[in-house]
């Protein structure tokens, strides 16, 4: 168990977003009512993050290792200044699998 | 000064700029950092009212000429009946109010407008060949849209606001490898899409918010209409609404130009491409704390899903 035990973060976030998917959605209209929806989208989009997050930047690190590269920022350096251009199925490669992970996160449904 | 004060000065700057009328109903209808939208009643007529505060990058004046010169070119537009910029930078254009919807998801889906549907994509390429008929107006610029948001991009990296995006690199690459040949420059909308067109039960009844309006190649405004954001969740490429065809056809009768479905498809990259820098822009104005909002933070992470979107759309074509 860690030093702030239970609820986790995890399990504080699904809370509010429960409430205001339950309560304050159902209690608000227009504006109000889409701003709550917005955010409990975005606690949802957290509580995956928090679940997934971690594996999925060693995963992320390791396709970048496969290029010589330690971050996206050199990544994407190397890509407008020519250095990969031997590589750019490679580097597509890599790049489809950064766009599925954060997608996955982000917006799971967005592929379907 | 609180804003009920603010208002009745206001009401009266609108009262001396249309010739003494009677302001009545001062009601805001958005804003955002710099600028808002408001309706109000002119001795009983409806109108909009456009501000936009000091120190605004965009002028205001250019988009009120635009506008005035899209109704003499035959584009459906509010009739412009006041544009003033006072001392302090800040300006307001007066349009009058038009009856419809601008919201996408009610023009795709109510039944009010399945009539509109069948008619709207061969009007949008209609309306948009009058746009690009529009005569050139005083301090409209032409902007390579990759230069332009190329140093978007760059200036979201270096404030902090924004990271680095190797699909966006790739895809920069991709564009600047296929650019289409340059053409003699028009006048283009820039944000020709559901949401900035007023739709009734007939159809199109104008095409509103001309501040992103520059010199550029006109199939630009054909490419961003058919990005795929734009078709908010529908499957037909044409604002959600109809098929390629359906606008082109509809364009070349009314432009007597012919489409290159190519080059159209090339701005659709690109209008994708820029979205996606436009969705980390909009989170940086909550990021850098112009304005906090939790809709601006979460558009953020709304790039991957124009990450996603660009490699459907270059699928066997890198």
């Amino acid at each position: 168990m860690s030093l702030h035990g239970s609820p986790t973060s995890a399990e504080l976030i699904e809370s509010v977003r429960e409430w205001l998917e339950r309560d304050v959605m159902a209690a608000t209209e227009g504006r109000l009512r889409f701003h709550a929806r917005v955010a409990a989208n975005v606690l949802a989009t957290v509580e995956r993050e928090l679940a997934m997050g971690a594996e999925q930047e060693e995963e992320h690190k390791a396709r970048l290792a496969t290029l010589g590269m330690d971050d996206d920022a050199q990544l994407a350096a190397a890509i407008r200044n020519g250095d990969l251009d031997d590589r750019l199925d490679e580097v597509r490669d890599v790049v489809r699998a950064d766009v599925a992970a954060r997608l996955a996160v982000a917006n799971p449904k967005y592929v379907s | 000064m609180a804003v009920a004060a603010l208002d009745t000065e206001f009401a009266n700057t609108l009262s001396t700029s249309l010739g003494g009328a009677e302001i009545s109903g001062l009601t805001r209808l958005s804003g955002g950092a710099s600028r808002e939208t408001s309706r109000f009643v002119a001795d009983g007529r409806p109108l909009v009212v456009q501000r936009q505060r000091a120190g605004d990058v965009r002028d205001m004046m250019i988009e009120a000429r635009v506008v005035a010169a899209a109704g003499e070119a035959g584009v459906p537009v509010p009739n412009l009946l006041a544009a003033e910029q006072n001392d302090d930078g800040s300006c307001f254009m007066v349009v009058e109010a038009i009856d419809g919807e601008t919201i996408a998801r009610k023009i795709q889906r109510d039944d009010e407008y399945a009539e509109a549907r069948a008619v709207i994509p061969a009007q949008l390429g209609t309306a948009l060949a009058a746009v690009h008929r529009i005569e050139p107006v005083t301090g409209l610029e032409s902007v390579d849209q990759i230069e332009h948001y190329t140093t978007v991009m760059d200036e979201l990296v270096e404030s902090g606001a924004g990271g680095p995006q190797p699909m966006l690199e790739l895809v920069r690459r991709w564009l600047i490898d296929h650019r289409p040949p340059p053409v003699d420059p028009v006048v283009v909308h820039g944000d020709f899409r559901l949401g900035n067109l007023i739709v009734d039960r007939n159809g199109l009844s104008a095409v509103i918010d001309w501040e992103l309006a520059h010199l550029g190649d006109p199939m630009e405004d054909l490419g961003w209409l058919c990005v795929k954001a734009w078709r908010f969740g529908q499957p037909p490429p044409v604002g959600g609404l109809g098929e390629y065809e359906q606008l082109f056809e509809a364009y070349e009768a009314a432009a007597g130009v012919r489409v290159d479905p190519d080059v159209v498809r090339w701005w659709e990259v690109m209008g994708t491409w820029k979205w996606a820098v436009m969705c980390s822009l909009q989170a940086s104005v909550h990021l850098t704390g112009s304005v906090r909002s939790h809709e601006l933070a979460a558009i953020g992470r709304r790039v991957c899903e124009s990450e996603h979107d660009l490699f459907l759309a270059l699928e066997g074509r890198w």
